[in-house]
């Protein structure tokens, strides 16, 4: 069973893209689509969701795929989050 | 675009596996050390100033990362060891030395001097300098044929390409060896002859210069002289954000060699970099140059 707040979870990530952005953001847009930001702020992505949710992205879940949709990293964060309380994360 | 023709690896010049020294674990020296360590190859790196080469390890884990993330790292190699010193008493066996110390040329010739005292002869000796010729430095080494110059531009694991400078007494055995830690890196070459900027500090640096002249004159603010060179010249990032991507302190460090070295005034540089690097205001280094670059949590 899982305690994980999805919309939490989305409501954060969608207000530090907005801080950082300025602009609005829905929850399945591709960020890094033409028009959209550039692939290098992916990392600022990776940074912010690891210190807000206390979580390590490591290895094969550096790809840029993961950060593609705010639904996307809401996924990979309750993923990580599961598996770190389960003692085998990072 | 011209290309070097690619040199073939020499089997006497690469019979072992590498592993190099990195000098400088500033801007450069940090993002060398990354692409190194990416592509499976040991580096030491050596800084002389030992809260630096603490921060280090930060910048080189979130430059991997990043690489990885953008998927320009080979997937099957592991990643190389890294050690780090703050002198170059282990140099002693290492492949090559990659020379990215501060742009000032008394310093480049000290730390070229004394690890050409300490490595085995025939050690490339690879100085990262932007502007200072390649002739001016070997004759600090203790062997010229050894020397040789390298631009990596930063980010040095997303820029393909490596400008390669080959001074006046460089070897042949020395160009062969550049060549083929290029080709371990995965980096294109492109062979210059030696002059001060040798071709993109050369062309590059007065032309930022004149950006940020534009901005000093009340033209047009840093946003839009970007926004023009980006929109309507499709410069990739525009000359003020590339600016802040060097560095302004080092830019500025160029533009003196350029100018002392070949008396263009379009070389000078301007007094709003001046005031930039009098303010600490050095780009993204500092969080702040001609854009800001705090994060918002
Ligand atoms: N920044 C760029 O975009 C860029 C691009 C291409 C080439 N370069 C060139 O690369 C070199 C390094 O530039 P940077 O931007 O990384 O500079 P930087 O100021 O970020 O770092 C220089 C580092 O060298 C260290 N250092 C100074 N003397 C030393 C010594 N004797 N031994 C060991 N370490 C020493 C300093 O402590 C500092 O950490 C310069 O020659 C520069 O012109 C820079």
């Amino acid at each position: 069973m899982s305690d994980f707040d999805t919309e939490a979870t989305e409501k954060e990530i969608l207000r530090f893209l907005e801080a950082r952005t300025k602009r609005a953001w829905e929850t399945d847009t591709d960020l890094f689509a033409s028009g959209g930001l550039s692939s290098l702020f992916a990392m600022e992505l990776v940074v912010h969701l690891e210190k807000a949710f206390a979580v390590s992205v490591r290895g094969a879940d550096l790809r840029l795929d993961n950060f593609r949709t705010v639904e996307s990293m809401t996924e990979l964060v309750d993923r990580l989050r599961t598996t770190s309380a389960g003692g085998t994360g990072a | 675009m011209t290309r070097a023709p690619h040199t073939a690896p020499d089997p006497h010049t690469i019979a072992g596996p590498h592993r190099i020294a990195v000098l400088g674990a500033g801007v450069m020296g940090a993002g060398i050390t990354a692409l190194a360590l990416g592509h499976g190859i040991p580096v030491l790196l050596v800084d002389t100033d030992e809260e630096r080469l603490g921060r280090a390890h930060d910048d080189i884990d979130r430059e991997l990362r990043m690489a990885q993330l953008l998927g320009t790292l080979p997937a099957t190699t592991g990643t190389g060891a890294l050690e780090a010193a703050t002198t170059t008493d282990g140099v002693g066996d290492v492949t090559a030395v990659i020379e990215a110390i501060t742009e000032v040329t008394e310093l480049k010739a000290k730390a070229l001097a004394d690890v050409s005292a300490r490595v085995r002869p025939g050690t490339p000796l690879i100085s990262n300098t932007s502007s200072i010729p390649i002739d001016e430095l070997a004759g600090h080494a203790e062997r010229a044929e050894d020397v040789v110059g390298t631009h990596f531009m930063n980010p040095p694991y997303l820029i393909p390409t490596v400008e390669v400078i080959r001074g006046a007494r460089t070897g042949d055995r020395t160009m062969t060896a550049v060549g083929a830690l290029l080709t371990a890196l995965a980096r294109e070459q492109v062979v210059v002859r030696d002059a001060p900027g040798f071709v993109t500090s050369r062309v590059l640096h007065p032309m930022i210069n004149d950006a940020a002249r534009v901005v000093q004159e009340g033209t047009a603010s840093a946003e839009a002289v970007d926004a023009l060179m980006e929109g309507c010249l499709g410069h990739p990032t525009g000359p003020l954000r590339t600016a802040d991507l060097i560095g302004i302190d080092n830019l500025v460090d160029s533009l003196r060699v350029l100018h002392q070295r070949t008396g263009d005034e379009g070389c000078r540089p301007c007094d709003l970099l001046l005031d930039k690097v009098r303010q600490g205001e050095l780009g993204r280094k500092t969080g702040r140059g001609f854009y800001a670059y705090q994060e918002e949590n």
